[in-house]
């Protein structure tokens, strides 16, 4: 049998220490009070500025949390655990923006309709 | 009948696997399924937020302060959770129940406050039935919403678990897992507060 080979990752389960999870802590905590101080006070002026500030925040956040708190690393399972984010990843990207794009030219193409007209139809 | 040197066509020595071995990445597989759903109500929402109906936009319901405590509930409910786990590897079994119980009532005050905010929206008329916004915003705060609902339940059935049996292997899998569940339902509010909430204060 390949006991050996087996038994390692029975017994590393390779999670963080009290040091990392207030590490990840401390940063979410930054990363959270900022979005919402920067739309709260309207810091930065600009509404396209902010969108695109939060989001960046956003992004920094989550890859925080898969690191500090849910120990993504590419060796974890064999690497399957990283192949099956990366494609799900794919996934996610590929309906969301699908789905905005076609969405969003379906709604400018479509012909304005009147109330009268929505409560006339077949 | 069989010749004499025919090889079976299985294998009759399969390898041998630790009890759970494959538990910790088929829970992975089942997160990332869920991923994709909270993508689709993503893309749902995306598309259906911005129609009010000449009913309420974001600016006139949502209530920056109460959607920042919540969201503070559930960061200090996953940080508890970590704490939980370290005291899990280090065999505690009443540190592990102490954190687990923290975290349990850190989840309930994010639920209740979800709920407070819901029953609020109803009662001033922002019901799911009002319009696009509204169904896409419910659909996909409600879903977040029942995730950590049930995500309460089984901390409470693992409790009586390690209560009953104490930290056995089988019990600290399971808690591994809920452990990835947890952190994962976080990960997703990121997401709902970031587009949701906040972007919603943006139009």
């Amino acid at each position: 049998m390949s006991g050996a080979a087996h038994s390692d990752h029975d017994a590393a389960p390779a999670h963080g220490s009290v040091k990392s999870y207030l590490t990840g802590f401390g940063l979410s905590v930054v990363l959270t009070a900022i979005p919402f101080w920067l739309v709260m006070s309207g810091a930065l002026g600009s509404n396209k500025l902010t969108i695109v500030a939060i989001v960046g925040l956003a992004v920094i956040q989550i890859i925080v949390h898969m690191i500090y708190f849910l120990h993504m690393n590419a060796k974890s399972e064999g690497g399957w655990t990283i192949m099956a984010l990366i494609f799900t990843l794919m996934l996610v990207v590929i309906a969301l923006s699908g789905t905005l794009w076609v969405m969003y030219h379906l709604d400018e193409n479509m012909a304005p309709m009147s109330a009268e007209d929505g409560r006339n139809m077949p | 009948m069989q010749e004499g040197n025919v090889s079976p066509f299985y294998r009759v020595d399969e390898d041998h696997h630790a009890e759970g071995g494959s538990t910790m990445l088929g829970f992975w597989l089942y997160l990332m399924s869920d991923c994709l759903i909270f993508a689709v109500l993503f893309a749902t929402y995306g598309v259906l937020g911005r129609h009010y109906a000449a009913g309420p936009a974001p600016k006139d319901i949502f209530e920056l302060p109460l959607v920042a405590t919540n969201t503070a509930m559930l960061l200090f409910s996953s940080i508890t959770y970590g704490f939980a786990m370290l005291a899990m590897e280090r065999g505690k079994v009443g540190q592990t129940q102490t954190w687990l119980a923290i975290t349990a009532l850190f989840g309930l005050a994010f639920i209740s406050i979800e709920l407070h905010e819901f029953a609020t929206l109803i009662a001033e008329g922002a019901t799911p039935q009002r319009s696009g916004f509204l169904s896409s915003f419910f659909t996909l705060v409600g879903t977040h919403g029942l995730h950590v609902s049930c995500g309460l339940i089984w901390l409470a059935t693992l409790m009586a678990q390690v209560w009953r049996h104490g930290l056995i292997p089988a019990n600290r899998r399971r808690l591994q897992c809920l452990s990835l569940f947890w952190h994962f339902l976080d990960v997703i509010w990121i997401g709902v507060f970031t587009f949701v909430y906040l972007m919603g204060m943006l139009r």
